[in-house]
């Protein structure tokens, strides 16, 4: 303990059952308990999305649990406003980071725990209550809300005279949110105060291994960003509340009947929501990003090429982040020389995304490859990046945009570079992690068939709707036949519901996995893949306080693979150089 | 076995084993609550300033008096309890533990004249007809824009209300720190606290009061 300067007191493990698996101070039992949010919010979002596919190829089809077993066209808002709220804030928000992150960094770094074990769980069941308060808005009278994850103003404002849903049940919305940025901010802090303040002996930054460098960067983005959206909620509430106008414009006509508003902005609300939205969507993928180059390193049994430029463009892609919000707005009315700016500023991006992409083929290019289920999801994901990130290039162009926005082609493309790839990310962890989390291997011939089924299934999911999109289907309508032109679309979708019906089902084969493995997999061993970093030097389970207060002392980079001389093709981090074996 | 090229990077500061910042990780971390916070209170008053700059018939209605001189009044009673608290951070490094505990609650005690007197304000505004939906106003011949109330109350309620969280902090820190249960650093991190939510009202009370006063006369 001497060696560390931080301020944690340790103790010993908690005595009772709820001390220690509900109300836990331990970062290892809070991270899995954000997994197991992740997975719950998961299920429920593609259950909806499920209703979503089978709504629209069989409109008329009877589902349990709507009025009249029928979908309506506002039961179709809740279900798709729902379905991205749950997905966007509780799984790729929360598991990457919250999750994984919590579990792992305070180990990669050689730290007992996180910096503030009691921040950690209050954040933990803050984002719990969010969770509740969100599901708990679908049972309030007039149901969940209709504005879709981005409550665009002034629909969302102006109260349940617009709609059904936009009642009770937006303000559960924003109180939910308000909620999540709470709890995000204070797993943000202690993340940012974990890594700053509580590195072992010798881990200088640039040894962090790059999930360290993903989730610390992540973090920043976090602390900058939710504290933006939390003032948002805050002006929403009010607005919902207290009958002020920020996001309500003077004699808006709803429903027939002229406001008592005047002064506010509906283009203020989109201004707010996304200077946090777009940083959102890094902090769903960066966490990913370091995982990923994690991943690929360990089997390609080479290391990361370019780890500098792996870690100045995680860092310029955070800095870019937050100036690029205008381009979601784009057809919201912008001065052309602004949209320019931030078309311009949105196409940098693509500069270190790029950087990052080659990277990683050239971490890939000469190794040997172990095709592991967590390999093929992590080449997955670059595969998934580089063809997101394309059609991102296209919607960056303010002329092109105008034309593809709010079309399908948007959901094709932000469902494949932040949907998916970080889901591809989350299952590369899994099946990476799982030997060091429970004690067992997980099925590698199951997590084969489900990689193949998954991405296979992805692509047949979400490539065909760059090609709706580009030919006119709208988002969000709930009927495809209601026009004219996009009945003729009717087989794409159709081929889209199957294919993502037969996707859905793959997923169960992960449950599977997940669940017998915890308890029947093939036992594992200390550090089944042959990793560098510190948490395969712990034993599996992970005692209470890491390391059982022998604090590692790292001697060398994270990803010292097949290094000339060496007896074994893996150098641990915490091996001393008179202990390495010499080869020959 | 040779280091690799991207070891020696970092200072020593950097390197691990030592806290780069050389202070304790909870006044880093009320360091980055503040920073998170700062960007808060900017989104809140960005909003003022984007409703405003948009309006045609934003009120100016303070007069000198009463509303500059209670605003002045409230100016004079949060930096007066920043005084109290930057002493009672002094106290508790010199371990002068009675002497601090005083100070922290004259803090709390300045903190509590503010908000009750704030308040006071609140309801003088809403006795006139000022509410966070409407008001009286008339500018241009038109009503006054509504947003005048809303961006009124809720800038100052979300200070209002970090003055009030602030009190109860302010409380339980001098009360462990009364017995023992704190150290000095607790102190000094709760100080932070309370001279940023100060550092705050030096920007509403020209942004709202003063931007505000009335300029005819």
């Amino acid at each position: 303990m001497s060696a560390h300067a931080g301020s944690i007191h340790h103790s010993e493990a908690p005595k009772g059952w709820i001390r220690h698996y509900i109300f836990s101070l331990d970062h290892k039992i809070i991270g899995t308990q954000y997994i197991l949010l992740g997975l719950s919010a998961v299920t429920i979002g593609v259950i909806l999305s499920l209703i979503v596919r089978l709504h629209l190829v069989w409109p008329n089809l009877h589902i349990w649990g709507f009025a009249n077993g029928i979908v309506s066209p506002e039961d179709y808002l809740r279900v798709i406003t729902m379905h991205g709220t749950l997905m966007v804030f509780f799984v790729l928000t929360t598991v990457p980071q919250s999750g994984f992150g919590n579990y792992f960094l305070p180990i990669q770094i050689g730290a007992p725990d996180m910096a503030f074990p009691t921040i950690n769980m209050l954040s933990f069941w803050t984002t719990f209550l969010a969770l509740i308060v969100l599901l708990a808005s679908a049972f309030v009278p007039g149901g969940a809300t209709i504005s879709g994850w981005t409550s665009y103003a002034p629909l969302s404002a102006v109260g349940e005279i617009a709609g059904p849903g936009l009642g009770l049940g937006q303000t559960l919305w924003v109180v939910s949110i308000a909620l999540f940025c709470g709890g995000s901010l204070m797993s943000a802090i202690n993340f940012l105060g974990t890594t700053i303040d509580l590195r072992t002996k010798g881990l200088s930054l640039m040894r962090m291994p790059l999930t360290v460098w993903g989730w610390f960067i992540t973090a920043c983005l976090a602390l900058l960003a939710f504290g933006v959206l939390l003032a948002a909620c805050i002006l929403l509430l009010l607005d919902r509340l207290a009958q002020t106008s920020f996001f309500i414009p003077a004699d808006l006509s709803v429903s027939g009947v002229v406001l008592h508003h005047a002064g506010g902005s509906p283009l203020l609300w989109q201004h707010l929501f996304w200077f946090f939205g777009h940083p959102e969507v890094y902090i769903a993928i960066l966490p990913a990003m370091g995982i990923i180059s994690h991943v690929l390193s360990t089997f390609s049994r080479k290391p990361v090429f370019g780890y500098k430029a792996m870690v100045y463009s995680l860092t310029a892609i955070g800095f870019l982040s937050f100036t690029v919000w205008g381009h979601h707005m784009f057809i919201s009315g912008m001065n052309p020389y602004s949209a320019l700016a931030f078309s311009i500023l949105t196409l940098v991006i693509g500069v270190p995304s790029a950087i990052k992409t080659f990277n990683w083929l050239g971490t890939l290019w000469g190794g040997r490859i172990h095709f592991t289920a967590a390999m093929l999801f992590a080449i997955g994901f670059v595969s998934l990046f580089v063809t997101g990130g394309l059609s991102g290039i296209f919607l960056a162009q303010p002329a092109l945009d105008l034309y593809l926005h709010d079309t399908s082609y948007v959901i094709g493309h932000f469902h494949l570079i932040m949907g998916v790839a970080a889901i591809f990310a989350m299952f590369a962890a899994s099946y990476y992690w799982f030997p060091k989390m429970f004690g067992h291997m997980m099925n590698e011939t199951l997590g084969k068939i489900h990689f193949w089924f998954t991405f296979i299934g992805v692509y047949c999911i979400f490539m065909p709707m760059h090609y709706l999109g580009y030919v006119g289907e709208a988002r969000r309508y709930a009927s495809t036949e209601s026009v004219n032109y996009m009945i003729a679309l009717h087989p794409v979708n159709m081929f889209i519901s199957f294919s993502a019906f037969v996707t859905m089902s793959a997923q169960l084969l992960f449950y599977f996995n997940f669940f017998w493995s915890i308890k029947h997999g093939k036992p594992a061993e200390r550090n089944p893949w042959h990793g560098t970093t510190l948490e395969w030097s712990v034993s599996t389970p992970v005692p209470h306080d890491n390391f059982a207060g022998d604090y590692p002392t790292v001697y060398r980079g994270p990803y010292e693979y097949s290094v000339p001389g060496a007896a074994d093709d893996f150098i641990p981090q915490h091996l001393a150089p008179e202990q390495v074996a010499k080869a020959g | 076995m040779a280091e690799s090229h991207i070891d020696a990077v970092a200072g020593a500061a950097w390197d691990g084993g030592v806290a780069p910042f050389a202070t304790n990780t909870k006044k880093l971390g009320m360091w980055l609550f503040l920073l998170s916070d700062s960007l808060t209170f900017s989104t809140a008053i960005l909003a003022y300033a984007y409703v405003r700059l948009s309006s045609s018939n934003w009120p100016r209605p303070f007069e000198f008096s009463p509303a500059v001189i209670n605003a002045t009044f409230l100016t004079f009673i949060l930096l007066s309890s920043s005084l109290t608290m930057v002493l009672a951070v002094a106290a508790a490094h010199r371990d002068e533990v009675r002497k601090a505990v005083i100070y922290i609650l004259l803090t709390a005690v300045g903190g509590i004249l503010f908000v009750v007197l704030h308040l006071m304000e609140w309801f003088r505004l809403f006795a006139e007809g000022v509410t966070p939906w409407s008001n009286h106003y008339v500018v241009n011949g038109q009503p006054g824009d509504p947003l005048f109330g809303g961006t009124f109350f809720g800038l100052t309620g979300l200070h209002m209300l970090h003055v009030s969280i602030g009190v109860i902090y302010l409380c339980i820190i001098s009360y462990g720190f009364g017995r023992r249960k704190f150290n000095a650093d607790h102190v000094e991190v709760s100080g932070l606290y309370w001279h940023f939510v100060d550092l705050v009202w030096m920007f509403i009370f020209p942004m709202v009061y003063l931007m505000s006063v009335s300029l005819k006369g």
